[in-house]
Parts: C-alpha cells; structure tokens; sequence
C-alpha cells in the first residue's frame, strides 16, 4: 500500500505512518460516508409506511422517491457486502500472501452451509455467522496444510482439487447440505426483531463489513501483517529473518478462509437458502476476478471489485434491454443468451484489467485523488 | 473380481488416458517454452471440435478437408492468442499469467455456448463398421481411431524434439532463454509457434474426443483433467506428461470399478484423479520426472 504523498510531505513519526487516517479529514469523510450508508435505507421504509396509511402528503412521498434507492438497489448492496468481504480475504492471501487459491467459493460455501446448519441445530443465527467463519477457517487449514510447502502454481492447482473435491462432498454430505435439494434457513433475528427483509438485512451487512475490514486493515498494522507481506515480497529473505513461512502460509489460508466463511453465512441467510450447484469454479474464478480487478494487495480495492463485479451483470444487461428488438438483437439472439454475454465480459474484463490496469481499481482511485489533489499543477 | 467388466473399464481408461497424454502434452509444451500455465488448455479443445463440426456440417465439408482447416485455424488461433494477450504479460508474476489464461477460458467457453448452443451435437458418422474385434473385445472403431491418432501425435512430437530445427530451438530457449537468444533463435518466434503446436494438438484431440462422444461444453473440461495428469508426471516432462496421461486415464477407470463393486461411493469416476492429486503434490510434488526446483539465494 504505496500512499501517494505529494512531494515534501514527509511523516515525521512512526505512529503517523502506521496511523489509519493519514488526517482528520479523512477520518471525518470516512465517518461520513459510514453514515450515509446507514440512512440509505431509510426512504424506503418511510415510503412503505407512508403507503401502509401514515397519512401525510403525497408531496412527501415524491420528495423521498428522489433517495430512494428501492429493494433492487439495496440488494444489489448487500451482495456487494458479503462478495467485499469474502474478496477481501482471498485479497489477503494472493495480494499481500502471495498465495494463490482457486477454490475461494467453495470455501464460501462452506461457511453458508455451515452456518445453516448451525441454525438448524438451535443457534440463533447471529451467533452461527461467526461460528461459521471458525468452521470455515478449520476446513481452510486442513486443505492449507498441503499449500504450506507449496506456492505459485502448485498452489493453484491444489487448490483447483480443492474445489472439487468440497463441491463433491457438498453434493454427498447430505445430513450437512440437504443434498441436491439444497438448504433452506432463517434471517438474523435480535431480541425478537427479524433482519428479513432488504432494508433490515442491509445493516447486518453494513456492520459486517465494518467490522471485517477495520479487522483486516489492522491486521496489517501488526507484526503477522507484515510478516504476509514480507512472505509475498521475499520469502527467502523472510525465513532467514525468522519468519516461519509455513506458519504464515496456513495462517493466511486460515484468515482467508475466515473471511470467505463470514460472507458465506452473510449469503445463506440474505437468500435464505443455500442450493449445493451454486458454488463452482465458475464462482472462485469471480473472486480472482474481483481481488485483481479491484486491485491485489488493497483493502479498500477488495469492495471495489467487488462492486465491479457485481455491478457490471446489471450494466450488460441494461445495454441489452436498451437495444432489445433492435436489428443487432435480432441477429445476435441477445435475449436468450444473455447469460454467456455476461461471461463472456467478466472474462475480457479480467484479460484488459490485466493488460492495462495490473494494479486495479484501487490504483486509479488514488491516482484520481492525487490528480485533483495536485490540480493544476501536477508537476 | 470381474474380468469382463475391469478389462473394458482398462481398455477404455488406456484410450481415454491416451488423449490425456496428448492434451497434456501439448499443455507441458506451452510450460517448457514460455513458462505459462495455461488454463484454457480444454478451450483448445473445444473450439477446434466446434469449428470441425461446424465445417463437416455446414459447410458439408469431407472429414479429411474440414480436419485440414480446422487445423490450419486452430494454428493462426494459437499464434493469435499468444501475440495479442499473452506477450503484453511477460514479466508479469505468475498469478497474473494464470488469471489471463482463466479469463480467456471463461470467454471462450461462453462464446462457444453462444454460437453452438448448449447442448452436445454429433459429428457426422466417419466409419460404416459398427465395432471391430480386438482382442475378444467388442471396440467402436473411432476409438481404435483415437488410439492410433494418439500415437501417431507422440510420435510426431518425439521427432519434432529431436531432430527438427524449430523443436531443438524450441528446447534451447526452454533451457535458457538468453542462451537461445544469443544464439540467433527469435524467442518470441518461439512463444508464438508453442502456443500454435498446443493449439492445433490440443484441437486434434477435441475432435477425436468429438467424434466419439459429440461436441459440447464438457469438452473444455478435459483441460482440468490435465493438472492431475502432468503433476503426477511432472511439469516440465513431455514424457511424464504421456505417462501421467495414462495412468490418470486408468485411474479413474479403476476407481469406478472400484467404486462400482465395493465402495459405492459414486462420483468416484470424476474426483479420484483430483485426490490422487493432492496426495502427489503432498509427496513428489516435482512428479515422476519433473527437474527438481533447487533454489539458490
């Protein structure tokens, strides 16, 4: 995480430069931002009680309509939230482990069916969540125990037979998944209040991802922290400077597996039911996506690309409403085959993030603000 | 133990293994020469059957010239992938060679299921007999078809190593690309006809596997079958990887036979080569006849 000072700019101490926060200011915007976040649902709900007989003036109504992000908004949210977190874990691994995983979503899935399962044995659900996240990192481990010796691609491909071997108990395993039928499970509910719907849910999630990400930002200001990176940067001059790299190694497949656990179980109970097809290689392959396109080795690029990813379906899929019917929909057959469109763009996505943007998301948002923060005069 | 079932099941596995050995192969080729690990390795496949097909059965055209162009496809295919996405990536770490090669697979599978559809189609019939005998044994003739067109592959890459001027400048800069390079051999020439060869290989082994089964999606799956089957032989070992292509082909016979009388575990048929896998990797994880990694600070 190279911050971008601009010149004679200088920390003058060790804290200022492990600080969070560079400046208050950016405290302040943080702090923010989190709270506009948190009143984002709020139209919504008071449109739903405006509509159920409050009472009061249409003019009212289409006032909030302007803030209104509606279900569809908030849902899209939502899975940008438990995609960002699980993203976030497999960034920790590959951008600041150097490890590489091709079985993140089976990992994630995991931890939903954990958690469901969990749920059926009695636990309330805010409690299965982060059992989940341990059930996960135990699994994480038993598979990141072979990884410890192995890296780069070796490591992929172990972790390819991973995946399909967790994807093959998945389908077996039915005392734990419910077999091909899949899982049904319950919302989070608190002191009898039920997180059921969109606009309730959306604050497990915000709160989630808070937690998880000043987690992992901090983790980074720790010795462990930095013990992943200086594996990831040099791992020979890692071990002679003491650093047991197969600890680290499982370590960090241990947090990322925590992680992908956490926004597994924040999965099963947003949707509510887990079906065991949903999470193939096709999926891992999407968080690799996310991690590079967001950017590797970022922890604010992690929820980036996983906005990108999330968003980006919906964008091709409003390109192909704009000209359905159109005589280039006619003979491309858009409509039905939509579905391969769309994959067909997350991969070129991956291919030109890769070619043109190595560093991500994350990267161009720090140019931005260095740009406008230098205007006009960049040199 | 029951020889009338185990033998088919090895017979099989034998043929099946032998492709394998030819994917792999042609996926160890890529590895050698320009140190890429290519993940679209199955879309090879399944683009070349597609374009077969699509010659045989629109274009009407004979076996032997819709072949002939596929192959010549599949070569500009290769060379044009290599210099378009894959050459801007030199330098770059590993991971970001290996999720280039994962997105051109996910485009490439989604393009195929565009155009073709998602269900499998059959080639048009290539032989009037039925099955022919061998060895007491009943065998559709494409398979005997798949086996020779496998040797005849090995043996056309054993040449092209030893004794062909473009295959020893193909090992010299797997051995040292400064070296090759200082020696008049055009490195990215090089990269450019790897990636040719493994496609055009790779498209061979589509269309056999087409022709016996049809053509569909499941295909680009044969590429993930090969990280069982050149780990097991090494990476670096085009030896091993025939080798390794085999035995993962036999493997996974056996363990559905095994399955089938004992076990009943199901499945085993599509997941022992992937535990087997982990097991090498925690072993031998150079393979049968990998070069040892020794590192030296």
């Amino acid at each position: 995480m190279t911050a971008m000072t601009p010149a004679g700019d200088f920390r003058t101490s060790y804290r200022a430069d492990m600080a969070l926060f560079p400046t208050r200011n950016t405290r302040l915007a943080v702090l923010l931002g989190l709270a506009l976040l948190a009143l984002l649902p709020l139209p919504s709900v008071a449109r739903q009680y405006l509509e159920n007989g409050g009472g009061l003036a249409q003019s009212y109504d289409d006032f909030l309509a302007l803030f209104d992000i509606g279900r569809y908004g908030l849902g899209l949210l939502i899975q940008i939230g438990f995609l960002g977190i699980a993203a976030l874990g497999l960034n920790i691994l590959v951008g600041f482990t150097g490890q590489i995983s091709i079985g993140h979503a089976a990992f994630f899935g995991v931890g939903a069916f954990s958690s469901a399962w969990l749920h059926e044995h009695g636990l309330p659900v805010l409690v299965c969540i982060p059992l989940a996240g341990v059930m996960t990192t135990v699994v994480g481990i038993v598979f990141g125990l072979p990884a410890a010796r192995l890296k780069g691609l070796y490591l992929a491909i172990a972790t390819l037979a991973a995946q399909f071997i967790i994807e093959d108990f998945f389908a077996r395993a039915q005392w734990f998944t419910g077999g091909v039928a899949g899982r049904g499970t319950e919302p989070p509910a608190l002191l009898g209040f039920s997180f059921d719907r969109e606009e309730t849910y959306f604050y497990v999630v915000l709160v989630a991802v808070v937690l998880m990400f000043a987690a992992a930002a901090n983790l980074m200001r720790t010795r462990d922290g930095r013990a992943l990176i200086a594996v990831r940067d040099h791992y020979l001059s890692a071990e002679m400077m003491g650093i047991n790299l197969a600890y680290y190694r499982t370590l960090s497949f241990g947090i990322a597996s925590f992680y992908a656990g956490i926004g597994g179980a924040l999965y099963a109970h947003y949707l509510q039911f887990v079906s065991v097809e949903a999470f193939n290689i096709g999926f891992s392959i999407q968080f690799l996506g996310m991690v590079i396109i967001g950017g590797l080795g970022s922890i604010s690029g992690s929820l980036m690309g996983a906005a990108f990813m999330v968003v980006l379906p919906e964008v091709v899929q409003l390109g192909a409403d704009a000209i359905a019917g159109g005589p280039v929909d006619q003979a491309l057959k858009l409509g039905a085959n939509i579905s391969f469109l769309r994959d067909m763009v997350v991969g070129a996505v991956i291919i030109l993030f890769l070619v043109f943007e190595p560093d991500g998301l994350a990267h161009r948002w720090r140019l931005t603000k260095a740009y406008w923060k230098l205007y006009p005069y960049s040199h | 133990m029951d020889w009338n079932l185990l033998l088919p099941l090895l017979l099989n596995g034998f043929i099946v293994g032998a492709l394998y050995g030819v994917v792999a192969m042609s996926f160890v080729l890529i590895y050698k020469a320009s140190q890429v690990v290519n993940f679209a390795q199955g879309e090879f496949l399944l683009v070349g059957a597609w374009v077969c097909w699509y010659f045989l059965t629109e274009w009407h055209l004979p076996f032997w010239a819709g072949f002939l162009f596929t192959m010549v496809f599949m070569t500009l295919f290769g060379i044009i992938l290599q210099v378009v996405v894959l050459r801007p990536l030199i330098g770059e770490p590993v991971i970001s060679v290996i999720m280039a090669t994962i997105g051109l697979g996910i485009f490439f599978q989604a393009l195929m299921k565009w155009i073709f559809g998602v269900f499998a189609r059959p080639f048009p019939p290539i032989f009037a007999a039925e099955r022919v005998e061998l060895l007491g044994l009943q065998v559709q003739p494409v398979y005997l078809m798949s086996l020779a067109i496998s040797v005849v592959i090995m043996a056309a890459f054993a040449w092209f190593f030893t004794a062909s001027k473009h295959g020893l400048a193909m090992r010299a800069t797997a051995f040292d690309q400064q070296v090759a390079q200082s020696l008049g051999i055009s490195v990215p020439k090089v990269f450019a006809m790897s990636w040719a060869i493994s496609a055009l290989v790779s498209s061979v082994a589509g269309v056999v596997v087409g022709v016996v089964n049809g053509v569909s999606s499941a295909l680009s799956f044969y590429g993930i079958k090969v990280f069982p089957a050149v780990i097991l032989g090494g990476l670096d070992s085009v030896v091993g990887a025939v080798l390794g292509g085999i035995i993962v082909g036999l493997l996974e016979n056996v363990a559905q036979y095994v399955d089938a009388e004992w076990l009943h575990i199901g499945n085993m048929y599509a997941i022992a080569p992937f535990y087997a896998l982990i097991l090498i990797l925690l072993v031998k994880p150079y393979g049968l006849f990998g070069t040892k990694n020794i590192e030296r600070v």
